[in-house]
């Protein structure tokens, strides 16, 4: 499906074509990777709302992101559960091992890290979301191999 | 008890549909709209005495009550899925694990309250429960449970799944609405409540996952039975989720009023390393500190007031003697700061400038005018803001002033941290 094609059917969920808005927003996302300026004047064409509003909305969510993302977007928790049980020093790590510094692309394009607020897995802390998946009980030892997986 | 809310949550699959109603799911709804009528299932939920399972702990059946007295149509039903509050993951496995209980729960709810139309606001760090919720949605269509003609009656009603984007705030029940409706999550001055003008002005009931999860066991061991499951005055099972310094972290569900150092020694087996306690946060970190003296908390809505606390989320956060809790607290206003809307400036300005005095503290470079200025900042916060964001960080950094002013003082007078683990 092309994007007007998706939006054309998030339309429906919803009794206004602004509350398409953020589903509309995702499905940019996932076509060019990152809201482009390109990206945010398609959706206000399909949905027929002004540019600015679409871009105050995008603006305001922190998991639609402003510039282009590696292949494979890690979000770390720091969050108090996880700063517990080491997340902090999981940071460092992955600055050192891979070069891959909060909010920013390693250089081949592979990972982007992004430092997440409480993600919902507390008990087994520290965790992170690579992409669609969870990962839990993190430690240095791990997080490698479960990095190799993602090539 | 029986473990109803975290019946499937060790298993490695989510409960499709047969198995659910294998093990006697969707009883309840057949028995609703065979044997109930809209206001008696209403009856029924105000006779059980459920509150609100998402923090503020309203009655439910109360809410459902001003919803169904307003004549606008339709009326929208919400669930609220976004649960950010950090230390909680009470929903995650319910959503991931039990989605029919959830679809049966609102399907309930919306048959008491003439809705047709639902929304689940899911938080967007939960993709994976997106892909399980709608799969679910489209099993219980498939055997009737959802869509048109519900169970070969003259009743309808559809759930679409509605992915948040990272904002915490929309977990407040009006910049949820808000952010459903395509715009910046930000909250509405109430009144009027959702329950007369909500998502696109119509009457909207919002309700956490949870409290959903709750009906389908209301409705099918009736009203008196439920409320005679743990405290008197906010009843039925709550699901814990502890994290921290405990030897086993985790979910517990256990009826409300159990008290805090039963969960904390007999079901998370004590602290790490048999260390002493040093504070507990009892329901998410917007809820003030528990200290070690007072362990003996029942956990429930009406009690831990008293305690001087707030039961949230039932987000247990355990710390012990090697926990620097200036460090714990300058990472929670952080989060207060980033997640500020900037709708008001007490909060907007206000978590910067507390997160900015607990960083200098954390670092050693702190003033006594420093914890001066931090009070006022706090004291000039509360109560001054339109949502309960504000409220909670001030009243947490107050908390943590109160009883941790000496380890305060201590950061400031020797540029260190006092806690064994420092």
């Amino acid at each position: 499906m092309t994007l007007k094609e998706r939006i054309t059917e998030i339309k429906k969920n919803y009794p206004s074509l602004q509350s398409a808005i953020l589903p509309s927003l995702y499905a940019a996302q996932e076509v060019y990777g990152w809201l482009s300026r390109e990206a945010m004047r398609e959706v206000s064409e399909h949905t027929g709302v002004p540019p600015a509003e679409i871009k105050g909305v995008a603006t305001y969510y922190a998991m639609y992101r402003n510039k282009p993302m590696g292949r494979h977007v890690i979000q770390l928790c720091t969050n108090i559960a996880c700063m517990l049980m080491g997340a902090e020093t999981l940071v460092e790590f992955l600055a050192n091992k891979y070069g891959l510094a909060p909010g920013k692309t390693t250089e081949d394009g592979r990972f982007t890290l992004i430092i997440m607020e409480c993600i919902g897995a507390c008990a087994t802390a520290p965790a992170m979301l690579v992409n669609e998946d969870f990962h839990e009980n993190l430690t240095r030892e791990n997080i490698v191999e479960i990095m190799e997986r993602y090539k | 008890m029986e473990t109803v809310l975290l019946k499937y949550a060790d298993k490695k699959e989510p409960a499709w549909i047969d198995e659910y109603v294998k093990d006697g799911g969707y009883k309840s709804l057949v028995k609703t709209v065979e044997e109930l009528t809209p206001r008696d299932v209403i009856d029924e939920v105000k006779a059980s005495g459920l509150r609100g399972r998402g923090g503020a702990g309203f009655p439910t059946g109360m809410k459902w009550m001003f919803a169904s007295q307003d004549p606008k149509f339709p009326k929208y039903l919400v669930c609220n899925a976004d649960e950010g509050e950090p230390g909680t993951f009470k929903d995650r496995p319910i959503l991931e694990k039990n989605p029919h209980l959830l679809i049966e729960g609102m399907t309930i709810a919306a048959y008491a309250l003439q809705s047709v139309m639902g929304y689940i606001y899911l938080r967007g760090e939960y993709p994976g429960a997106r892909h399980i919720l709608e799969k679910a949605i489209a099993e219980a269509h498939e055997k009737g449970f959802l869509g048109k003609d519900i169970l070969g009656r003259k009743f309808r009603f559809d759930i679409k799944v509605h992915m948040g984007a990272g904002a915490y705030i929309c977990g407040e029940e009006t910049a949820l609405i808000e952010s459903l409706e395509g715009k910046r999550g930000q909250p509405r001055i109430k009144p009027p409540f959702p329950v007369n003008s909500g998502a696109w002005a119509k009457p909207t009931i919002v309700n956490n996952v949870e409290t959903f999860a709750n009906l389908p066991y209301i409705i099918g061991i009736g009203a008196k039975a439920y409320a005679a499951i743990g405290s008197a005055d906010c009843p039925g099972p709550k699901i814990f989720g502890v994290s921290g310094r405990v030897n086993r972290p985790g979910l517990y569900e256990l009826p409300m009023g159990v008290t805090l150092k039963e969960i904390i020694y007999e079901h998370c087996g004590g602290i790490k390393d048999g260390r002493p306690i040093k504070a507990v946060i009892p329901g998410g970190i917007s809820t003030p500190l528990i200290m070690p003296d007072k362990l003996d908390c029942p956990m429930d809505f009406t009690s831990l007031p008293k305690y001087g606390s707030l039961l949230g989320s039932g987000a247990v956060m355990v710390f012990d003697d090697t926990v620097c809790m200036v460090k714990v607290y300058e990472r929670a206003i952080k989060f207060f700061e980033h997640e500020s809307c900037g709708k008001c400036t007490p909060c907007r300005e206000g978590n910067g400038w507390m997160r900015n005095i607990l960083s200098r503290i954390e670092k050693g470079k702190g003033t006594m005018k420093d914890l001066e200025t931090l009070k006022s900042v706090a004291g000039n916060i509360v109560g001054k803001t339109f949502c309960p964001l504000g409220d909670g960080s001030a009243s947490v950094v107050l908390s943590l002033i109160k009883n941790f002013e000496s380890e305060i003082v201590y950061h400031i007078k020797h540029g260190k941290c006092l806690s064994a683990g420092a």
